[in-house]
Formats: C-alpha cells, sequence, structure tokens
C-alpha cells in the first residue's frame, strides 16, 4: 500500500513531464502556433489538429481496454467523471474559454508549460488565470450557501 | 485559404506522447488528465493535491528537459498586450471552470472515451476561438 502510494506520485511527475515535452516538440506552447490553427479563415496551419489525432491514437484506446477493470495499477479506484450533460453550463464555459482562447492562443497546458521560459507573458495569464478558477470555486460555494 | 507554417510531424509525435502521458495516467493513477481540472483542483481542492502538485511541476519542467538534452532553444511568441492576456486568462480559468474542460479535457481525454458532452465543448470552443481569431483580425 505505501509503496504503491509513492508509486502514484512518480507516475504524475513523470506524466507531467511527457505531457510537458510533448506540447514542446509539437510546438503548441507557442501561442503563435495555436492561433495559426485557429486563423482556419485566413492563413491556416493545420498542425493543431495533427497534435490531437496523435494524442487520441495513442490515448483512446486505453480507455475502451482498461475502463472495465476493477482498479489502476497504483492507486485503489478509477475516479474521473462521467458527467453526460450537455447543458447552458457546457456551452457558456466552452464560449468563455474558446473566446480567451482565441484572443491570446494560450490554453491552460501551453500556459503552465511555457512557465518554463519565464516569459512575463506567460505568468500575467497563468495568474489570472488562476483569478478565474477561484472565482468560479467562490460563485459555486455561493450558490450552494443559499 | 492558405495552409502555412504546417509541421505535421513534429505534430503528430508531440501529440503522441501527450496521448502517451493521458494513457500512462489511466492505467497507473486511474485519472483523466484535463490540465484546467487538475491546476483548478490544486489551487481548490485537498484531495490529490501532492499528485496535482507534481503534475503541474513535470508540465513545466517537460520544456526545460527537453531543452537540455536537444540544446535547442524554445522559441514563443505572444503578442498581446498585458490587459488582454489578463482578459484572456481570466475567460480561459473561468470558461474551462464552468464547461468542465479545455483542450486536453475535453479535447482529448474526453472525446477519446467519446463523450458526445465532450465533443459538443470542443466544438464551441473551436468555433469560438476560429471567431475571435477572425474579428480579432479584422480589427
Amino acid at each position: 500500500m505505501d509503496k504503491k502510494f509513492n508509486m502514484s506520485k512518480i507516475v504524475s511527475l513523470i506524466c507531467g513531464i511527457i505531457f510537458g515535452i510533448g506540447l514542446t516538440i509539437s510546438q503548441m506552447i507557442d501561442p503563435a502556433k495555436v492561433l495559426g490553427f485557429l486563423n482556419i479563415l485566413g492563413d491556416w496551419d493545420p498542425s493543431l489538429a495533427f497534435v490531437m489525432i496523435g494524442a487520441l491514437i495513442i490515448s483512446s484506446p486505453f480507455f475502451h481496454l482498461f475502463k472495465n477493470n476493477k482498479k489502476p495499477i497504483f492507486v485503489d479506484s478509477f475516479s474521473y467523471s462521467n458527467n453526460k450533460e450537455l447543458n447552458k453550463k457546457l456551452i457558456i464555459g466552452s464560449s468563455l474559454f474558446g473566446a480567451g482562447w482565441g484572443l491570446a492562443g494560450l490554453c491552460p497546458g501551453p500556459a503552465i508549460a511555457s512557465l518554463a521560459l519565464f516569459n512575463t507573458s506567460s505568468i500575467i495569464f497563468v495568474i489570472t488565470m488562476f483569478v478565474g478558477f477561484y472565482l468560479v470555486k467562490l460563485s459555486d460555494l455561493t450558490t450552494q450557501a443559499r | 485559404m492558405n495552409i502555412i507554417n504546417f509541421t505535421p510531424v513534429s505534430a503528430f509525435l508531440g501529440g503522441s506522447l501527450i496521448g502517451l502521458a493521458v494513457a500512462i495516467f489511466f492505467v497507473f493513477n486511474g485519472r483523466l488528465i484535463g490540465i484546467s481540472g487538475i491546476a483548478s483542483n490544486f489551487l481548490n481542492s485537498k484531495d490529490n493535491r501532492f499528485d496535482n502538485f507534481l503534475f503541474l511541476l513535470g508540465l513545466i519542467l517537460g520544456p526545460i528537459i527537453y531543452k537540455v538534452f536537444t540544446q535547442q532553444e524554445i522559441n514563443i511568441s505572444i503578442s498581446n498586450s498585458f490587459i488582454l492576456l489578463a482578459v484572456a486568462g481570466l475567460l480561459v480559468g473561468a470558461g474551462t471552470r464552468i464547461g468542465g474542460g479545455c483542450t486536453s479535457g475535453h479535447g482529448i481525454s474526453g472525446i477519446g472515451k467519446f463523450s458526445l458532452r465532450s465533443i459538443v465543448a470542443t466544438i464551441t470552443f473551436m468555433i469560438v476561438g476560429i471567431l475571435t481569431v477572425w474579428i480579432k483580425n479584422l480589427i
């Protein structure tokens, strides 16, 4: 049990590293590259689509092969959202995210990974992104309290 | 529409690595990678906080390790004003929490498990992102 506990921590670190290297190799860490993808109505750089295709080809089979397993290898149970709701919140939230994504060319993964480059712009973006996380949490708490 | 700066091979390779991280995290730790979820839970929740911290630390170490091993500079260009970046950061932070995911959580993990919710979310943020860039280019 104790050993497994520690192994899951190592897996978390390694997965973060692999993910960060993947963002770097695919250049998705560069907002200009992402904006090039979103500029499909102008000069289009389709690279981001290939990033998603590569990621899906590798990861998707594992979800379907392992989802009926009783437990993951290093922890006691699977824990992920099985939310199937299609509601206003999903559309509003995704639209707000899309607007921010289109404004800066940054989404959460590349923004955090780019902190490695000590770029002032990334730091500002990440700080305000965390403020956004916090504000939603706060408003959720107030709604629940009512 | 013209196609420019297209780098399919490095995109596919990098994407495969991202997929590998998602697969390992699922099989070993039983969780799906969504960066907005991991980052906001690190801030807002005590559950798995150290795991989430280590993942985020790794995410920052990744580019550094790449740089050390390849001896290549990582070039990024962000041309926006700080005000615009701050607004964008707020929108991305709040939007991903209200919508329950970002490019990784909905776009990769969610679509990978064939979730209709995630497919709808991904189409939505892509369309709005595309329109935002289009409008920005008009101004």
